[in-house]
């Protein structure tokens, strides 16, 4: 069972199983454009909702990455720290980190929610 | 309210994105972003709208000495049909801005100053400029168009029968009947040409630039690339390098600089003030883009700022200009970023030199 979902700030939550990653939505990514480098933190990391625990550096600007959820991190997306531009290529498979969950930000939105949102803020 | 360029329409169209920048909707990356734009004009071909810039006319019996008396540079006996770059300064050696002069003849001058300059320059050049010369901003009249790369002048020559054949040189073409001044210069680095029209004339030699655009690799570009193309071949930006408390001699452009020509505006003070700060390019050899505003440290000391910085699509790496105190020893460089040190090291400018 696959369970995607979006929050106010742009990430993309996704939970499979017991796996939860996070990443960042394909509007970011179009909004920041080129990614040119990725910072993710250690593993064993804690994240806290609302928190960022992540950023993504444009030719523009910098991009922090908000938490989505509560938890710690298990996995890193290490492929990226080399190819940011995987961001822009496809930013749903671009995930950054995976994370063991304890609790997820009640504001989360499913796809038609955040498409919504995004079209009425554009 | 910003106010639009007569490309404005047909930019968007093409998937502009737009920002605000010096009073005008410009656009800063079209759809394949910036860097994709930035390296169709290292190997190909860029075309930029850049009408937010301003130009003056200045005329008369006494043009030539009063170019000399305003700018830096040397304009006495100057070639017609060259342009120059220089600084205009105030009496105290401050910059007032950087420009770009052109020579019709010796009484005829065609002056390119930055878009955030203009009124500012304006009103110098007129409370301090001779009586019998005459100064015209036709800034709102005129739009301009930059086509560069090493395919410029193929994709130009299909528009125009005659293009300057030498760089910083212009002349005066046509395209299907409109009149359009064409000069090989640019703020890229690369060869290329800057296309002067009137308003009404600019929308159909654009058409055509983008009609034959890919024929040869050719991209629409924006003021993202614009900004790391500039950067990768180390030209200040006024604002950013240089303002008014920058003295001309502290930017590293000496040869545009003739200490020793009859006096200018500024001469003096720069003679008699030693510089206080020199502009330098760094190389990071950490990872991360030193942005502008970054401390720089030389060891433990913090000897100056980042002017300019960004990831040099060309290179690989991220570069940096700085503002440094001048007269200190340089070891150990690294620059502070969002409170983490990363390594630098002084480099040559420009960081990024074209070869051919």
């Amino acid at each position: 069972m696959k369970d995607m979902r979006y929050s106010k700030t742009h990430e993309w939550v996704k939970t499979e199983g017991a796996v939860v990653s996070v990443g960042v939505t394909e509007y970011a990514a179009e909004q920041m454009g080129d990614a040119v480098f990725v910072e993710l933190p250690e593993i064993g990391a804690s994240l806290k909702i609302g928190k960022p625990f992540a950023s993504i550096e444009s030719i523009k600007a910098v991009s922090e990455v908000i938490s989505p959820v509560t938890g710690r991190i298990t996995e890193i997306n290490q492929s990226l720290l080399d190819s940011p531009e995987a961001i822009n290529r496809d930013a749903l498979s671009a995930w950054l980190i995976r994370a063991e969950v304890s609790a997820f930000d009640g504001t989360l939105m499913d796809e038609a929610e955040y498409n919504k949102a995004v079209s009425v803020s554009e | 309210m910003a106010k639009k360029t007569a490309l404005y329409d047909r930019l968007g169209d093409l998937g502009a994105k737009f920002t605000e920048f010096c009073g005008f909707y410009m656009p800063v990356q079209f759809e394949r972003g910036i860097l994709a734009e930035h390296k169709a004009v290292r190997t190909k071909a860029g075309i930029f709208d850049v009408s937010h810039m301003g130009e003056f006319v200045l005329e008369g019996e006494n043009a030539e000495r009063d170019a000399e008396k305003l700018f830096t540079n040397g304009f006495l006996g100057m070639p017609d049909g060259r342009a120059r770059y220089t600084l205009m300064c105030d009496f105290e050696g401050g910059v007032i801005d950087d420009l770009l002069v052109y020579r019709a003849d010796r009484n005829k001058f065609y002056i390119v100053v930055n878009a955030s300059n203009i009124e500012k320059d304006r009103e110098w050049m007129l409370k301090n400029m001779t009586f019998e010369s005459r100064l015209r901003d036709i800034s709102d009249e005129i739009s301009m168009i930059a086509v560069q790369g090493p395919n410029a002048e193929a994709l130009v020559k299909r528009l125009f029968s005659l293009v300057p054949a030498r760089f910083y040189t212009f002349l005066f073409s046509e395209f299907k009947g409109l009149k359009a001044a064409v000069s090989r210069t640019g703020y890229t680095g690369e060869d290329g040409f800057e296309i002067y029209a009137e308003n009404s004339a600019i929308g159909p030699i654009f058409d055509e630039c983008i009609r034959i655009k890919d024929e040869y690799g050719a991209e629409l570009c924006g003021l993202g690339a614009r900004d790391t193309l500039r950067l990768e071949s180390a030209m200040p930006l006024y604002g950013h390098e240089m303002s008014g408390e920058t003295l001309a001699t502290e930017l590293r452009l000496d040869s545009f600089i003739k200490l020793g020509k009859e006096a200018f505006i500024g001469r003096d003070a720069l003679l008699s003030k030693p510089p206080k700060y020199a502009r330098i390019g760094l190389k990071l050899l950490g990872r991360g883009i030193a942005r502008e505003a970054c401390p720089v440290f030389s060891g433990d000391t913090e000897i100056g700022v980042v002017t300019s910085g960004s990831l040099s699509p060309s290179l690989g790496y991220a570069v940096a200009m700085a503002r440094v105190k001048s007269g200190i020893e340089l070891f150990d460089l690294s620059v502070s970023v969002r409170g983490k040190s990363i390594e630098a090291e002084l480099t040559e400018m420009p960081f990024y030199k074209r070869n051919y």
